[in-house]
């Protein structure tokens, strides 16, 4: 099975990656120091994989590129944010199974 | 879909993990259902520093070590939330929010959850500024103020982590004294980010978007304020994971499961271990003490019970 690893984004490239982006987006805002994001990490990979080309996955190191994590509020990691149009449509905060960031995702993009 | 193990063990936290290996190197098929993070309480504990044999260990790091380790020997892991149990002799059927297990033998190792404050504007503002683990959620609070509730090892941990990180920490707690370990208060008490408000409880979390303050009482008088603070983290105890078992197995007023010196409840093939069972120490090295145990009397009752003809 080839892994599609989600793109690293910081804050320079946030706009161009992600609000920008044709194709709707997760972000998974992480931190290496995080232990549930280490489980998440795996479960976004298989994500990315079984969305395909139809979601974008990418992820945002809250430490490098707290500016990002700052305008979105976030208090809590992992948190996950599925943005469409540039708009979040979407968020996860904390630790679920794969299952449950699955039906986010599916609600996300039929909205 | 229905699948037959010879045990099921419900929770992935230490208990679970140490039964797994012991009943996978018995070369009985097991899963282990977890509807969260492996670990459970350790995987959001900072440093673990009293498991015998290692002087300091992370405790999600730990609870990885014990996952490959059980896994290693055979043990199955399914991230899935377990529903209810029921007997259907001899057997017991386990079924998830994703299917139905059956299983000569059940080891119920679900752990216990943090209690909330159960106040106004806690769970709408939780992830926006409260928090139950500050180690994960305190470096977006660099240079703030913020609230930690509680006064046991946990308060006090999760509140030194805290400190590290935010300018300062109002340590509030309903009682006059500390019941946490004198080590840690000896180190709370140096700690000049630490003030402490005593004899107080928070009655209301304040803010819209995210936390903005709390609102505090004061212990006889009765006497009401609002401190700003960014965060809000609380640590004032758990509760046993038990609620899915009510009726099936005897528990103690708390919710904790009975059992004998052998983890074993009072229904056939069903063992508790770890936080979930009454009278527990609660401890990670006693919850993986617990788990072997009701590993080898599950291997015990399957032996009898299911002898091979």
């Amino acid at each position: 099975m080839t892994m599609t690893k989600p793109k690293e984004v910081n804050d320079a490239q946030f706009e161009a990656e992600v609000l920008k982006s044709e194709t709707p987006v997760l972000v998974d805002f992480w931190a290496p120091w995080c232990g549930p994001c280490r489980m998440v990490a795996p479960l976004v990979e298989e994500l990315a994989d079984e969305y395909g080309p139809k979601v974008k996955f990418v992820k945002v190191n809250t430490d490098e590129s707290f500016n990002t994590a700052a305008s979105y509020g976030i208090r809590s990691i992992p948190t996950l944010i599925v943005f469409k149009g540039g708009q979040p449509v979407g968020q996860v905060i904390g630790f679920r199974p794969k299952n449950d960031l699955k039906r986010v995702i599916d609600q996300a993009l039929a909205s | 879909m229905e699948e037959d193990f010879d045990v099921v063990i419900v929770g992935g936290g230490p208990a679970g993990l140490a039964a797994g290996l012991y009943t996978a190197r018995a070369r009985r098929r097991t899963v282990l259902l977890e509807k969260g993070v492996i670990g459970g309480q350790i995987s959001l504990t900072e440093r673990v520093e009293n498991y015998p044999g290692l002087e300091a260990v992370g405790g999600f790091d730990l609870a990885q070590t014990m996952l490959r380790q059980a896994e290693g020997s055979g043990l199955e892991t399914h991230y899935e939330a377990v529903l209810s149990l029921e007997r259907v002799d001899p057997l017991w059927r386990v079924t998830t929010n994703d299917g139905d297990y059956r299983a000569k033998a059940v080891i119920i190792t679900s752990g216990a959850d943090f209690n909330r404050l159960e106040v106004p504007g806690e769970e709408r503002l939780t992830g926006r500024g409260v928090s139950y683990c500050a180690t994960c959620d305190a470096p977006f609070f660099a240079g703030q103020e913020v609230a930690v509730v509680g006064g046991g090892d946990s308060a006090l941990d999760e509140g030194m982590f805290a400190a590290r990180h935010v300018a300062k920490v109002y340590l509030i707690h309903r009682r006059d004294e500390l019941r946490a370990s004198r080590i840690l208060q000896e180190r709370v008490f140096a700690d000049p980010k630490f003030e402490f408000v005593w004899n107080t409880v928070i009655t209301e979390v304040l803010g819209q978007e995210q936390v903005e303050g709390v609102r505090l009482r004061e212990l006889p008088s009765g006497e009401e304020r609002v401190l700003p603070v960014a965060g809000v983290f609380v640590f004032i105890g758990h509760h046993p994971n038990t609620a899915y078992l009510r009726s099936l197995v005897r528990m103690d007023e708390g919710g904790h499961i009975l059992v004998n010196e052998w983890m074993e409840t009072d229904a056939p093939g069903l063992f508790a271990a770890g936080d979930a069972r009454s009278n527990s120490a609660r401890q990670v090295v006693t919850a993986a003490g617990d788990g072997a145990t009701a590993a080898i009397a599950a291997e015990r009752y399957i032996s009898s019970r299911f002898p091979v003809e």
